[in-house]
């Protein structure tokens, strides 16, 4: 056949590179500004994975209105008043970030290591407030598989505390970085992104908070 | 370049089998089953069409334009040509569906016969059982913990139930020619399938619900019923028949089990 | 490579572990997902020559059957739950770890980059760790055959009850089922990863001048590839955690009331639908047929353009072609339960879709048709693999406008046709394409040609070896043979099968063996091919214009530019045969 014959052809073509943020979807630019990670990319990676995180949860959803509507063995469950102090400590924590996020771009580093930091315990304190109110309801006899209505609450609860997990330590290694006063610009996209993830988780929480309380 | 010759053969031999049915359907019973018979002729008639067309021309552009010292042709596409074969592609397999449709509703929308035989289909790992409900037209109540599959009670009826006195249980499946038939299926443990290949019909049997199908088989004879939904170890071996009999015979059938009851 | 290599801002990482193991380099993942995939084909393909051996020799002893099972096969003499094992682990491990994995992780990884002519995928670390979570996946499955009670038999798709209720359902239904589940779990973990640094390197990290509708078609698969198994396995992970719950946890997502089963009143599962789990598994599941297959359609319409010389016909076609197949993909599960028990007049309008979804793929074939018409086909091995990949399409595909039909599905549910018809579209179809792409790209990833000849003859055996094994049992089909059963002497009317049956399992063995040349040329020729040159079949896309192997960051930190679309073959006015899409824009004369 041979295919494999000797190749005349000049290699790369090798302009200088192109300017970072160029294009995107329809254009033709690529903002191939090294290897791994530009701030571009990280943002798509973020929308990606939370458009991943809403499948997971709407397929959970899915399976609840599914489950809710074809037996008749699904009871109400009694919810530990605790999540409403969770609700808005995890609000809180969010707003927290906000502010952080604010001082950053007013250029006051200190005031932005105070919020960061009070965002960072106030997530911590709503995982703790999970679990206290994991342990209420294991008190009160309430499992997993006591009732439909209690195997979805746990299972709900835990997928979105599984992410939180995740979203604490983004948080924290924000925090542990600004604190060490190692905040270059690189890390304002890891600032950016975590703060949307926490935001994310947020809306996520609100709305599981809706379907406990109406479906659940 | 050899390739060519190689699918056309294989092209030739396949087609082969198909038309000269060397494996195929055993004759249907059953209104419906003539129906399916239609249907999958017209789409084996289209698919084979296609099938061999495709085939060929594969064959061909293999031969025809293998690399012979020419320069290739250079164009990207025909506009023209695409909208042509999309269009008919989809009229074609559209055309298809729809044709089937009147079969699939045979099946699952007309409801049965106000006096179509009530007979309940039980699946159970690995064995099948069926019950009649008798001349009162009643099943008796059942109960999980009443179950005696050695002492012949796979159901759990509950005798002190009046209905359950003259409820028949069969191991395998005893109807009459010519009459409407309901079956009820449902299982007790894992999920089965009811199939009768000369029904031209097959349903899941699924834990939790109880899912009718009803047919009138019209030519007397016994036929196979293999559980066609992996159900464990022994899915293999879970197999029953299906006897169609004269209506006497049915009958004469009845008063024997209610006697040896 | 006259490329000044202090461009790059990178330097090759140094030690072994960093470099081979632990890398973070695009190629080195790609090809350990290869490599996981290579071991992962030969051990499903195994398991099922012992099923195809047990099929026709049900009553035989096998000295070493009992050696490996000592238990399950007691004596030699295969059991039925043994059986059954070897089949959902074969299913499995095909789907998962061979299917989803060599075209999409081991082929993307390496190329997608250099395609569009980026120096790594963008997060590397994400993707190192999207590698060992996989080797973890696997690790986890196999360890299935090596607990109590064995791997589980309730199939690749696991319904429930019988994959919920526990050990009660049967051997291999304990702790084999948990971790069965417990790996595809994790390996749906690894998918969503590979997912989100798939569809990022794609949208952001094209070099200047590689427009979308510049992009080969093989990134166009890898892409919408990506799309589907970000939306499927997050599904299907969900669906995971609820089956898990249910067997670990006494939950009753799936498990309904009134259960007895193995003599035992069910009396702490109530109220849950097995047909639930049905949905959100075909939910997943219908997609991942096209996660296993799109990668092979562009590895098919790149390489006809490519041996073809000729521009790919209908480009923008295909493109939408894939897309449309992506989206309806989603919306065509139901048509795996007509049968299930779910909603009749829901059956209707999936089969409606399901035949919408048929006309893109009749695109796809007419396509590659058009692109072989007028052209100047070079017999390399690759190509002749993805001629079988269009036959092999077609034959597969056409027996899907059977199935799609409820109407018809009445009778083959359930039967050897569904077998053989998807092991024609999905199984073997795709596994010609990873041949194909692996005697294409050898000598890019390895530096040497793989040997033709051998190539050859492996290619022929294997074509008439699958059709020989695949299209008989259509013909059992028919006859109404039910598929996952470990022996047909207990029905009658298959008496007449057996013969068909004793047929295809010897296809099978020779197929089998003629894979055996395929290692030897693999491993023959990383060692002793010829040496390959840049661009050894005179191809237009970016990886033919780097060093074979590719050096660390692809490009050596010159950063390429794009001025052509990835077919132009043959152009009109040019000496050459092919323009790369590199060349200068002056290098077509006009726009052609």
């Amino acid at each position: 056949m041979g295919m494999a014959g000797s190749l005349t052809h000049e290699t790369i073509q090798g302009p200088p590179p192109p300017p970072p943020f160029e294009g995107g979807w329809g254009g033709g630019g690529g903002g191939n500004d090294g290897r791994g990670s530009s701030r571009r990319a990280s943002f798509t990676g973020l929308w990606v994975l939370l458009a991943a995180s809403t499948m997971v949860f709407a397929a959970f959803t899915s399976a609840m209105v599914v489950r809710r509507g074809l037996s008749d063995d699904w009871a109400s469950m009694p919810k530990p008043p605790i999540l409403f102090v969770n609700t808005v400590v995890l609000l809180l924590s969010s707003a927290a970030l906000d502010m952080a996020r604010r001082a950053l771009k007013a250029g006051e580093r200190g005031r932005f290591n105070t919020w960061w930091t009070i965002g960072s315990a106030l997530g911590l304190m709503f995982l703790a407030g999970q679990t206290l109110a994991w342990m209420q309801l294991k008190d009160a006899g309430v499992y997993v598989s006591t009732n439909p209505s209690s195997s979805f609450f746990y299972v709900l609860t835990a997928s979105h505390a599984f992410h939180l997990l995740g979203g604490v330590s983004a948080l924290l290694y924000v925090d542990v970085q600004a604190l060490r006063l190692r905040l270059g610009p690189a890390k304002r996209t890891a600032i950016d992104i975590s703060a949307i993830f926490w935001h994310f988780l947020d809306g996520l929480w609100l709305y599981l908070m809706v379907l406990f309380y109406v479906w659940g | 370049m050899l390739l060519a010759p190689v699918v056309w053969i294989l092209t030739v031999v396949i087609s082969y089998f198909f038309a000269a049915k060397t494996w195929w359907f055993p004759l249907p019973i059953n209104q419906h089953g003539a129906a399916y018979d239609e249907q999958f002729a017209r789409t084996l008639v289209v698919t084979g069409v296609i099938f061999i067309l495709a085939q060929f021309a594969l064959g061909w552009v293999i031969f025809r334009y293998r690399d012979d010292g020419r320069r290739a042709e250079h164009f990207h596409g025909n506009n023209k040509l695409e909208t042509i074969w999309t269009s008919a592609t989809a009229v074609l397999f559209l055309g298809l569906v729809l044709m089937g449709t009147k079969i699939w509703a045979g099946v699952h929308f007309d409801e049965p016969p106000a006096d179509a035989i009530p007979i309940e289909v039980l699946g159970k790992q690995f064995a099948w059982s069926f019950r009649y409900p008798g001349s009162d037209g009643k099943f008796g109540r059942t109960e999980l913990k009443l179950i005696n599959d050695a002492g012949g009670n796979p159901f759990g009826i509950d005798d002190k139930d009046p209905a359950s006195k003259d409820d028949i249980v069969s191991a395998s499946l005893k109807i009459p020619a010519g009459k409407p038939i309901k079956l009820i299926l449902h299982s007790r443990d894992v999920i089965h399938n009811f199939f009768v290949r000369e029904l031209r019909m097959k349903q899941d049997i699924v834990p939790g619900m109880e899912i009718p199908i009803s047919f009138t088989a019209d030519k007397i004879g016994v036929y196979e019923v293999p559980c066609s939904e992996l159900c464990g170890l022994g899915h293999y071996q879970m197999r029953t028949t299906m006897q169609v009999m004269s209506a006497d015979d049915f009958e004469k059938w009845k008063q024997q089990q209610l006697a040896n009851k | 490579m006259s490329a000044p290599a202090h461009a790059s801002a990178h330097h090759a990482p140094s030690g072994f572990w960093r470099k081979y193991v632990f890398s973070v380099d695009h190629k080195v993942i790609g090809i350990q997902y290869y490599f996981l995939g290579l071991f992962s084909v030969f051990l499903g393909m195994s398991l099922s020559l012992l099923m195809r051996f047990h099929m026709v020799n049900p009553e035989a002893k096998v000295s070493w059957f009992a050696t490996l099972w000592p238990k399950a096969a007691a004596g030699g003499m295969m059991t039925p739950e043994l059986y059954l094992s070897l089949m959902t682990m074969h299913g499995t491990i095909m789907v998962f770890f061979v299917l989803t994995t060599v075209p999409q992780s081991g082929f993307g990884n390496y190329f997608l980059p250099i395609q569009i002519g980026a120096e790594d995928m963008a997060f590397p670390v994400l993707n190192m760790m999207s590698f060992w979570t996989t080797f973890l996946a696997l690790v986890v499955m196999v360890a299935a055959f090596f607990v109590q009670g064995g791997a589980p038999l309730s199939g690749w798709t696991a319904y429930p009850p019988l994959s919920g209720a526990g050990p009660i359902t049967g051997p291999g239904e304990g702790i084999g089922q948990t971790l069965w589940i417990l790996s595809i779990a994790i390996f749906c973990g690894a998918s969503l990863m590979g997912a989100i640094n798939f569809i990022a390197t794609t949208v952001d990290l094209r070099c200047k001048g590689m427009k979308l509708m510049r992009m080969p078609l093989t990134c166009w698969t890898w892409l919408v590839t990506a799309i589907l198994g970000l939306l499927g396995f997050a599904v299907l992970l969900a669906a995971g955690v609820l089956l898990i719950l249910d067997r670990v946890a006494g939950s009753s997502f799936f498990l309904p009331s009134g259960l007895f089963i193995s003599d035992q009143i069910i009396a702490n599962h109530k109220g849950g639908s097995p047909l639930l789990w049905q949905h959100l598994f075909w939910f997943f599941g219908h997609p991942e047929v096209y996660i296993a297959i799109l990668p092979g359609m562009g590895v098919t319409s790149h390489l006809l353009a490519t041996f073809a010389r000729k521009p790919i016909f209908g480009y923008k076609a295909m493109v939408y072609a894939v897309l449309a197949i992506g989206f309806l993909g989603f919306l065509v599960w139901g048509h795996h339960m007509f049968m299930s028990g779910m909603n009749p007049y829901s059956a209707m309008a999936f089969s409606v879709l399901t035949m919408c979804i048929g006309v893109p793929s009749a695109i796809k074939t007419f396509n590659w048709i058009g692109t072989l018409w007028g052209g100047k086909i070079r017999f390399t091995t690759a190509m002749m693999f993805s001629l079988g990949f269009v036959s092999l399409f077609v034959s597969g595909g056409l027996s899907g406008i059977f199935l799609g039909q409820p109407a018809l599905d009445l009778y083959f549910h359930d039967t050897y046709f569904v077998v053989g018809h998807f092991h024609m579209i999905m199984g073997v179809a795709a596994i010609f394409a990873m041949f194909a792409g692996t005697f294409y790209w050898f000598p890019k990833m390895f530096g040497r040609m793989m040997n033709e000849t051998l190539g050859k003859i492996h290619f022929y055996l294997t074509f008439l070896g699958v059709y020989g094994i695949f299209t008989p049992m259509h013909y059992v089909g028919l006859v109404g043979n039910p598929r996952r059963y470990s022996d047909f002497t207990n029905v009658e009317y298959l008496a007449g099968v057996i013969p068909v049956h004793k047929f295809m399992t010897y296809c099978a063995y020779l197929t089998a063996a003629a894979q055996i040349l395929f290692v030897i040329n693999l491993f023959w020729s990383l060692k002793k091919g010829a040496k390959a040159p840049v661009n050894p079949w005179h191809a237009t896309s970016l990886e033919w214009t780097v060093p074979s192997p590719p050096p660390f960051d692809n490009f050596a930190g010159v950063h390429p530019v794009v001025n052509h679309g990835p077919y132009e073959y043959s152009v009109p006015g040019v000496e050459r045969d092919f323009v790369m899409q590199t060349d200068p824009p002056t290098a077509v004369p006009a726009e052609g």
